[in-house]
């Protein structure tokens, strides 16, 4: 019986929590709560995936409106997948944010902080598992509105976060608006708002010029949210100047929800048999992918704030997701698809060791990785791991990323694009290594020594550490879910 | 226990042992006997396998899939087995000599030197035993990194430096060519598995095969082909016992394994004749080769000498894969274990003579030799094998290399291979000569011995009468060129074990 309603559940739960959560007042209460409901939404995803594994298409009908009149939440192997992603991630980062927060934001406001929390979860699972166009637009806005009031939250710790969440705010309100505008024109040429059927009822249409505008505000809109090059300009601030555990459940999660969002549309509506599309992908997005892969990391290597490094790392390493799906081939979009997973992972556990280090050093740039190596032994070993799994070494998912990758742009003959991808990962050996030298190779500057991090940050941090290794040892897992994820983008069904 | 088994354990006992090392960081003489005991039982290991495998058994396991269609597995084959018995051999004998040079030079870190030197072998043992591409390069790219902090062991700015151009080279060439041939080779056929006769014949364009095999053979870094052998050089600054074990057996004999590896079972030495593809090869190894001699000749510390000599060396082994038939197959497959006894001994004394006088450029090292009278013994006899002259082991894998080149119509190799030899000469043989026949620095003349007590407090260089290094750096040399001279007289064994990777 429950069962029936685990897509409507996956968002109902954090949603009904929030509200409550600014009710306990108490911090802790709060963060129970929080992590609570976080455990649950991972549960519920885990079953859906499972299910849909098995099963197929799991289509629910909110209130027993039946589509395409009503809202219908639609989860098959693509959205499950990223679901397991936003949810997991969100349970492994709470413990970490418990000790994290409490020493980077007031405690008045702490309880308020994991009523935000919540609501960003609700709205990146909520545009994730919908299979209504307006219904992902309100989610959005859901996530986007409470991602900003979380960013500024790092005010305490340094005041121009309240101008990262201002220009953040301008940015993804911008973003957020040119993907409803987009919306609004495709309900108006078509006269329906569900996924399925704005993709049969599109077809006739395809080269009509307001569906053609559509299509250019909705890339346009999505591209701001998940910070596509050269639109991303809102993104390092906000990493760096966020607290740090929600710099690290949002590089790990909001931008994924954006690229989903985006791969749906173009792959689901839109449709491989769109001619616009094949352009886009051929002429816009691959070399802006490109571009990004270069530029970002490029720059990456001469920050000196490491928050702000790894801000860069990720705008690169989104090119390599939209890269992969631009090649509009099955193994492009698993390659796609598996590095939304696999980043997740390395950016994790590589912003909580730089939570930790905030902790104990107040900050962390580059200086203060001097001699850490020694200090904080456990902590700095773990940057090593999840620096390796970011350059692509074998036994970490970077690796199982890149060789489907490669392997993407092999299997459509564009060799050149394989050299490039390996090119640009030699970029991250440059600026990871930055850190290594630094962590164990300098001298510690003259002054306090510093304790090794909490087992409290240590902990979810080894996990996601664990993760990197076991799914670059095991990835048949992932492997096998974005396969077939692939194959159902690309039309080929269940 | 079944073959299986054992043949995980090559991979697992090393594993266990760097743990352990790890644990018992605190008691050194507890750690360097966990360093022995799993060094003595790899050995064993692989020699049991070594006893199956001649039997006739092909011992395989699969350890992990890792993604649909590619596995982490092990499977045994000659070429393998040599390599395997090769590094686990030596490791005991560098473990002994390990303990004496660090402990003689006071070094720091040591926990982590032998915790990360056994992932080496591990490493090493992997690369050995791979059953498909895919396996070999996992544990290249381990090799690599597990062998970046021996390299920066000394934590100066020369080994910072020295350390990034190692891991900018080795990883950027098997990250930035190799990993792209690989999945090259596994989306034309749709198998890594190392197959005689090779996986690639019928199913790839041959216009393209020679570049797939310049993806191959320039993206496997460790095999020091020119341009890219900065690295070696570089991996100098580590202490001798790396140097000796890793950067002149372990590493760089797994980087012409896998180039031996790549031309025998991916593309097939028939292949490869067919289609001429590796005509350019031979002259990039042929230029090695020489280019690299005669850097030797004008270096004037000696672990930087033997570095060159390295790089000279290992282009051997890529000719011999280059010329495509099976003597020189054979003779490039003999140079790894010939030249690895042989470079393995130079380096030992190197190391044993800064142990004993701290000194590190050949032209302070005048009459060392009558003072060292054993380490220059052995030195001679590694000189002699790596040069490849009777009676030591090395003057076999000259010997098939020249009849392989013959064999391909290849005569200007010949000429090349006689050329080096004679650079070898030149740029071995002084060291020892100017040991054992040139006068001290500081003394007027030989013939006018200072006694040694006022000569040892009047000019600190200059010492008299035998003074060795400490036993576990002296005896290692020994037993290892008492090895080339043994290579010489067993090679037919060698020989029988590598004829059948050339039998279709």
């Amino acid at each position: 019986m429950i069962s029936h309603h685990l897509p409507i559940l996956q968002v109902i739960v954090p949603l009904l929590a929030a509200p409550l959560s600014v009710f306990l007042r108490r911090a802790a209460l709060a963060w129970y709560l929080t992590f609570l409901v976080s455990i649950a939404t991972f549960l519920v995803s885990i079953a859906l995936l499972e299910r849909v594994m098995t099963g197929g298409v799991i289509s629910y009908a909110l209130g027993d409106w039946a589509a395409p009149y009503g809202i219908e939440y639609r989860v098959d192997a693509v959205n499950a997948f990223v679901l397991l992603i936003i949810s997991g991630i969100s349970t492994v980062v709470l413990p970490y944010a418990r000790t994290s927060v409490a020493s980077e934001i007031d405690a008045g406001s702490q309880s308020l902080f994991y009523t935000c929390y919540l609501l960003c979860l609700t709205g990146l699972l909520g545009m994730v598992v919908t299979g209504d166009a307006f219904n992902a637009f309100v989610f959005l806005e859901i996530s986007s509105l409470s991602t900003y009031v979380l960013v500024a939250m790092g005010a305490k710790r340094d005041r121009r976060a309240l101008t990262a969440a201002y220009s953040y705010l301008v940015m993804g309100t911008i973003g957020a608006t040119f993907f409803v505008i987009g919306v609004g024109l495709l309900y108006m040429m078509t006269g329906t708002l569900n996924m399925a059927d704005l993709a049969s009822r599109i077809q006739p249409i395809e080269s009509n010029r307001t569906v053609l505008v559509a299509f250019a505000f909705i890339v346009t809109g999505l591209g701001l949210k998940l910070a596509l090059f050269p639109l991303h300009l809102w993104l390092p601030n906000a990493y760096a100047f966020a607290p740090s555990a929600v710099t690290v459940f949002l590089a790990a999660t909001a931008t994924k929800a954006a690229v989903y969002l985006l791969i749906r549309f173009l792959f689901t509506i839109f449709g491989t048999g769109y001619d616009i599309l094949g352009l886009t992908l051929a002429y816009l997005l691959m070399p802006l992918a490109i571009l990004a892969m270069f530029a970002a990391s490029t720059v990456a290597i001469f920050q000196v704030d490491i928050k702000r490094m790894l801000a860069y790392s990720s705008i690169a390493q989104i090119g390599y997701m939209i890269l992969g799906f631009s090649f509009a081939t099955v193994t492009g979009l698993a390659a796609s698809l598996i590095h939304l997973f696999n980043h997740a992972l390395m950016k994790g556990a590589l912003f909580m060791v730089l939570g930790a280090v905030a902790l104990r050093k107040g900050t962390a740039s580059i200086d203060s990785m001097r001699g850490l190596g020694r200090q904080m032994p456990w902590t700095m070993a773990a940057f090593v791991a999840g620096g390796l799994s970011l350059i692509g070494v074998p036994l970490t998912v970077g690796f199982v990323s890149k060789w489907y990758l490669v392997a993407a742009s092999l299997e459509s003959g564009m060799w050149p694009i394989a050299v490039l991808i390996v090119a640009s990962s030699l970029l991250a050996v440059v600026y990871v290594w930055r850190v290594v030298e630094a962590a164990y190779l300098s001298d510690a500057p003259d002054g306090r020594r510093v304790e090794e991090a909490p087992p409290s940050l240590l902990v979810p941090t080894y996990l996601l550490v664990a993760a990197n290794v076991y799914f670059g040892i095991d990835a048949g897992l992932t492997t096998r879910v974005a396969t077939r994820a692939a194959g159902i983008l690309m039309g080929a069904g269940e | 226990m079944s073959d299986a088994t054992t043949l995980a354990l090559t991979i697992v006992i090393p594993l266990i042992g760097a743990v352990l090392i790890g644990l018992t960081g605190r008691s050194p003489n507890l750690r360097e006997g966990v360093t022995l005991g799993t060094a003595s039982l790899l050995f064993l290991d692989v020699l049991w396998l070594f006893g199956q495998f001649q039997e006739g058994a092909e011992p395989a396991v699969v350890l992990r899939e890792v993604m649909p269609g590619l596995a982490l597995a092990l499977r045994i084959e000659p070429l393998g087995m040599m390599f395997g018995l090769i590094a686990s051999g030596l490791w005991i004998v560098n473990s002994l000599y390990s303990i004496g040079y660090m402990r003689g030079n006071r070094e720091g870190h040591q926990t982590r030197y032998y915790m990360c030197f056994a992932i080496a072998i591990l490493s090493a043992m992997g690369i050995a035993f791979a059953a498909n591409m895919f396996t070999l390069f996992i544990f290249y790219e381990m090799l690599t990194v597990s062998t970046y902090p021996l390299v920066i062991h000394k934590e100066t700015e020369e080994a910072r430096r020295s350390g990034r151009t190692y891991l900018g080279l080795l990883l950027g060439t098997s990250i930035g060519l190799q990993m792209v041939a690989i999945i090259w080779t596994w989306i034309a056929t749709g198998t890594l598995d190392f197959t005689k006769g090779g996986i690639l014949a019928g199913r790839i364009d041959e216009v393209v095969v020679p570049a797939l095999l310049g993806l191959y053979m320039f993206g496997i870094g460790k095999a020091a082909l020119m341009p890219f052998h900065r690295w070696l050089p570089a991996a100098m600054v580590a202490p001798t016992p790396v140097s000796a074990l890793l950067h002149a057996v372990a590493v760089v004999k797994a980087g012409v394994f896998t180039v031996m590896k790549v031309v025998v079972y991916i593309f097939g030495i028939d292949f490869l004749a067919a289609t001429g593809a590796s005509r350019w090869l031979v002259w990039v190894a042929a230029f090695t080769l020489l280019a690299a001699s005669i850097i030797a000749m004008t270096k004037d510390n000696l672990k930087a000498r033997l570095a060159y000599s390295t790089v000279s060396q290992l282009s051997y082994v890529i000719l011999g894969a280059a010329l495509a038939t099976s003597l020189g197959v054979i003779g490039g497959s003999m140079q790894i274990a010939m030249h690895a006894m042989g470079k393995i001994t130079l380096f030992f004394c190197a190391g044993a003579i800064y142990t004993a006088t701290h000194k590190t450029e050949i032209s302070d090292m005048d009459g060392l030799g009558r003072v060292m009278p054993f380490t220059y013994g052995a030195f001679l006899i590694g000189a002699l094998s790596v040069i490849g002259l009777p009676p030591m082991g090395g003057s076999w894998s000259k010997w098939y290399l020249m009849l392989g080149a013959a064999d391909a119509g290849q005569l200007v190799m010949i000429g090349v291979l006689m050329v080096s030899s004679l650079l070898n000469v030149a740029y071995l043989l002084p060291v020892v000569g100017r040991g054992f026949l040139a006068p001290a620095a500081g003394s007027p003349g030989a013939r006018d011995p200072v006694p040694r007590a006022v000569g040892a407090a009047a000019a600190p260089g200059l010492v008299t009468g035998i003074r060795e290094a400490p036993a576990l750096c002296v005896v290692p040399p020994l037993i290892t060129a008492a090895g080339c001279v043994a290579l010489f007289f067993y090679a037919d064994s060698l020989y029988r074990l590598l004829e059948p990777i050339t039998r279709p």
